[in-house]
């Protein structure tokens, strides 16, 4: 099950400069996995051991995996997921 | 301005909002009324308050407690050179006023503090969150929904924006439901940036936001953040949801009152106001 993970540009050196890589999985969990296995140390500020950590967002298909199944949110081929990390900046 | 008329100045001078449909003599009154804090005259702060003065919004509340660095002017487009080393909320107060005078700026000299955010922002209709640390949009956000006022939320980084409205109450998320813990500084540590005009974008969107609050047109950002990735010209909306156990607005609040225990690691130095 193919899904494409949208990179925050934060992330992007992470993953060879792409904006977009696919993945395979069938639940959140096992997509950022898939991308952690293709790309070692690019999730290592997404995923603490069986969960997200709480001071990141991951959207499935552009809803809140955290307040939905989390990990545990189930995904299909041509689904999409995207990594937000919190910023800060705005003033300075 | 109660139930008093436009005068001729600002008929003439709102006459392209007075002629369309939506807002009217009305809806310009509405702006004419309102109330607005702004935290933070930087980046954010800078297009934030020119387009709320402009569109005439009653009253501004200035909140910021640094002044103008010849860095700030690459982005900070309410300064200018002849405000370097003076107060930014004295540097922005002299654009706008000369902008609109009709728009009233009080300047909130002593800085954001734990100790003055609920008083602050009770003066006020709206908050415009426009600082630049993780502590300052907790203690607006938890300050916001205890005080029953609408925060409109940007952040910007490098190349990436956000922004989002957050309602006060349960049903619809606030910051807290969003972001329950600010990341580590390791995590965020500085890399260069912003890019100059990325905080004008999301700033616009944030001014946007609040007139049509006052106005009650459109939709608003509720339960949705807009992401902006301006290498890719990437304009996109998540869903964000309501967290029954948020801290603050969630079923069983804890954070009641705006305590002390807001101090954040940050990357850069903790800016929440003068000791």
């Amino acid at each position: 099950m193919a899904v494409t993970i949208s990179i925050p540009t934060v992330m992007r050196k992470l993953v060879g400069g792409e904006a977009h890589v696919e993945a395979e999985g069938a639940t959140l969990g096992a997509v950022l996995a898939d991308l952690e296995a293709k790309h070692p140390g690019s999730t290592k500020n997404v995923v603490d051991g069986e969960d997200l950590y709480r001071f990141i967002n991951v959207f499935v298909n552009d809803e809140d995996a955290r307040l939905g199944g989390g990990l545990g949110t189930a995904v299909k081929d041509g689904d999409t997921v995207r990594i937000m990390p919190a910023v800060a900046g705005g003033a300075s | 301005m109660g139930d008093a008329e436009l005068t001729d100045e600002q008929l003439d001078r709102f006459a392209r909002h007075v002629n369309m449909l939506e807002i009217g003599r009305e809806g310009q009154k509405k702006l004419l009324d309102a109330k607005i804090l702004i935290v933070g005259l930087g980046g954010l702060g800078s297009p934030v308050s020119l387009y709320l003065t402009a569109a005439g919004i009653g009253k501004l509340g200035l909140l910021d407690h640094d002044s103008v660095e010849l860095t700030n002017l690459q982005r900070q487009i309410v300064h200018d050179t002849s405000g370097i080393g003076r107060p930014k909320i004295e540097s922005a107060a002299e654009k706008l006023n000369l902008l609109h005078p009709g728009t009233e700026t009080v300047l909130h000299s002593a800085g954001l503090r734990t100790t003055n955010a609920l008083e602050l922002v009770a003066q006020y209709d709206i908050v415009m969150d426009c600082t630049d640390n993780f502590t300052a949009r907790y203690v607006m956000n938890d300050a916001t929904q205890i005080a029953g006022r609408p925060m409109v939320h940007g952040s910007i980084y490098q190349f990436d924006g956000r922004a989002s409205v957050f309602m006060p109450g349960k049903g619809t998320p606030c910051y807290r439901c969003i972001l329950p813990e600010p990341p580590p500084v390791e995590v965020t540590k500085a890399q260069g940036g912003p890019f100059g005009v990325l905080p004008g974008v999301i700033g616009c969107v944030q001014a946007t936001e609040a007139i049509k609050l006052v106005l009650g047109l459109g939709t608003p950002l509720v339960g949705q953040l807009l992401g902006y990735d301006a290498l890719e010209m990437d304009f996109f909306k998540l869903r964000t949801k309501w967290d029954p156990n948020c801290a603050v607005c969630g079923e069983n609040p804890t954070i009641t009152e705006i305590g002390s225990d807001y101090v954040f690691e940050e990357p850069a130095p903790l800016k929440i106001g003068p000791e």
